[in-house]
């Protein structure tokens, strides 16, 4: 076995790969929390939907997402790798349950990131398969007016079906056509049983990443009593309070927005 | 607490060798002093069965002073028993109510096959010391006993990591049964010290080797090993392990990977 294959193929080599994984999805989170913050603006999807078309339209994000939709696969694997080397380790199971004290999320990763994982398929299907390969989304026309800066936005139906997006300006009006993935996001999160499935996702990260932070610094060995505190308060705040509460916000107010209407 | 005699039921895992599966059988324990050790208290049932001409129940000791790591004992869902930073023989009966039921259970890890009832074959830890826990040491003149400074904190460090005394409760408290606090003890406690340099990276690739043939589970940081551990070994050694790995396999000469014995 080369010298590689054997490192990656120890246990130690496994959690490398689980950290390394995991460490890159949560900066993920960070990039795709910020931009989905547009959804908050009251702008009817202008902000949000030029960013949408931005990213699928921009080589190299294209080549990101490829190698993050690559990273999922491969934390997802090699959990199950070691779930199942790790039943083996123990075949006979004690009858008194363990009482040592430790962290709930922690004995839960497995559950947790199922949850995630179905969530991740769902979500995926629903914007990112429909947005790139199905031609059920409308398409929208933003007129911006650049002596005011005033915005109005318009339904846009395209002369032909192949029309992806054009920008164009006439007598001093910025004209922006674009496929309408916020009417989609309205429309999904205008049912309350999706809106509750997203916010129990949302807490499965929270809690997946409570545990699953602090624990891929532990095992790339990037302990030192110095920094311990920040990894610490990164991992709590940040990636178990902030990013899941702002992703769960979006189809609660976009819930509300819709009893609104 | 009181400090009357008191009487318990014991549920105990009994199992007549490796090959047989076990079953767990209730035994009084009657008449147990609050002052015994829990291991005292297993003398007495014992007694009691070799005078009824029945098999006594087989668990390890030798010691019996918290030193040695022969004892184990799962006791009502913690290794070495509800106390913080004890071994079982260590463990007192007032730390239990009179009427109480304890269930007994052995270490449960396949890489410590239970040998009968509640004793277990740990020989894998003796083989994951083999393959590198040591340090070579040339003959020669005596050397100065001060002669090589190491400094206050690394050599705490050192002996914190050293007071592992391989007794396998973190196997048998982690979810996945891993080894790796006690390999990584072992590891850091040579590792730290100037005289565990010249097999450092070795040490800690071979180490981790066997601790892998020998079928222990994987590492989630979850921490139940460093809660029940009996000398407070902390999960800082694993992540020192996990440093010194990844270090001498990604970025050290190909050589050094192979003086340790059986390479
Ligand atoms: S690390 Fe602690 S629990 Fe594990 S073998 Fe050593 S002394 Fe026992
Ligand atoms: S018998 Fe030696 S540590 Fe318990």
């Amino acid at each position: 076995m080369s010298e590689f294959k054997q490192t990656f193929n120890s246990s130690l080599g496994k959690k490398l790969i689980m950290a390394l994984t995991g460490l890159f999805l949560c900066t993920f989170l960070i990039v795709h929390v910020g931009g989905n913050l547009l959804l908050f603006k009251h702008d009817d999807g202008f902000a949000f939907n030029s960013y949408a078309n931005f990213l699928t339209h921009f080589p190299p994000i294209e080549v990101i997402a490829y190698l993050l939709y690559f990273f999922i696969i491969l934390h997802s694997v090699y959990a199950l790798v070691l779930t199942i080397k790790n039943r083996r380790a123990r075949p006979v199971g004690y009858a008194v349950t363990t009482k040592s004290p430790t962290s709930w999320s922690s004995k839960n990763m497995g559950l947790l990131g199922s949850i995630l994982l179905l969530f991740i398929v769902i979500h995926m299907g629903d914007f990112w398969f429909t947005y790139k390969y199905k031609d059920i989304l409308p398409f929208k026309e933003y007129r911006t007016n650049l002596a005011t800066n005033q915005t109005t936005a318009s339904e846009y139906k395209p002369e032909v079906p192949t029309f992806e997006r054009s920008i164009s300006t006439e007598n001093n009006v910025e004209i922006v056509r674009v496929k309408d993935l916020h009417s989609r996001i309205q429309w999904s999160f205008s049912h309350l049983w999706y809106v509750v499935f997203y916010v129990i996702a949302m807490v499965a990260v929270s809690f997946h990443l409570l545990h699953g932070f602090q624990s891929a610094f532990k095992t790339l060995g990037w302990v030192h009593k110095k920094y311990d505190g920040i990894v610490s308060f990164i991992g709590t705040w940040l990636f178990a309070v902030i990013i899941p509460l702002l992703f769960a916000l979006m189809p609660i107010i976009y819930y509300f927005q819709s009893l609104n209407k | 607490m009181s400090h009357e005699n008191m009487n318990l039921t014991l549920k105990v895992w009994r199992q007549k060798n490796t090959q047989t599966s076990g079953k767990f059988v209730t035994y009084k324990a009657e008449g147990i002093s609050p002052d015994m050790s829990f291991l005292e208290m297993l003398d007495v049932v014992n007694e009691s069965l070799i005078k009824k001409q029945e098999d006594p129940i087989h668990f390890d000791h030798d010691c019996r002073e918290g030193i040695c790591g022969s004892c184990s004992l799962y006791i009502n869902g913690r290794p070495h028993g509800p106390k913080r930073a004890i071994t079982t023989c260590q463990l007192h009966m007032r730390s239990f109510n009179d009427g109480e039921t304890v269930t007994i259970e052995p270490w449960r890890s396949t890489a410590f096959p239970v040998i009968k009832d509640l004793a277990t074959d740990r020989s894998a830890f003796d083989r994951i010391q083999q393959a590198g826990g040591f340090i070579s040491v040339n003959t020669g003149g005596v050397p100065d006993a001060n002669s090589t400074p190491i400094p206050k904190v690394v050599a705490d460090e050192a002996f914190n990591s050293a007071t592992c005394i391989g007794c396998g409760a973190c196997v048998a408290a982690c979810k996945n049964a891993s080894a790796m606090l006690f390999t990584s003890a072992k590891i850091t406690q040579l590792g730290l010290l100037p005289q565990g340099q010249p097999e450092r990276w070795s040490r800690v690739q071979a180490m981790v080797r066997q601790m892998d043939e020998e079928g222990f589970g994987n590492c989630t940081n979850t921490g139940a090993c460093e809660a029940e551990c009996p000398k407070e070994i902390t999960l800082m050694n694993i992540s020192r392990m996990n440093n010194d790995f990844f270090s001498a396999k990604l970025f050290r000469e190909e050589h050094t990977h192979d003086h340790s014995g059986n390479g």
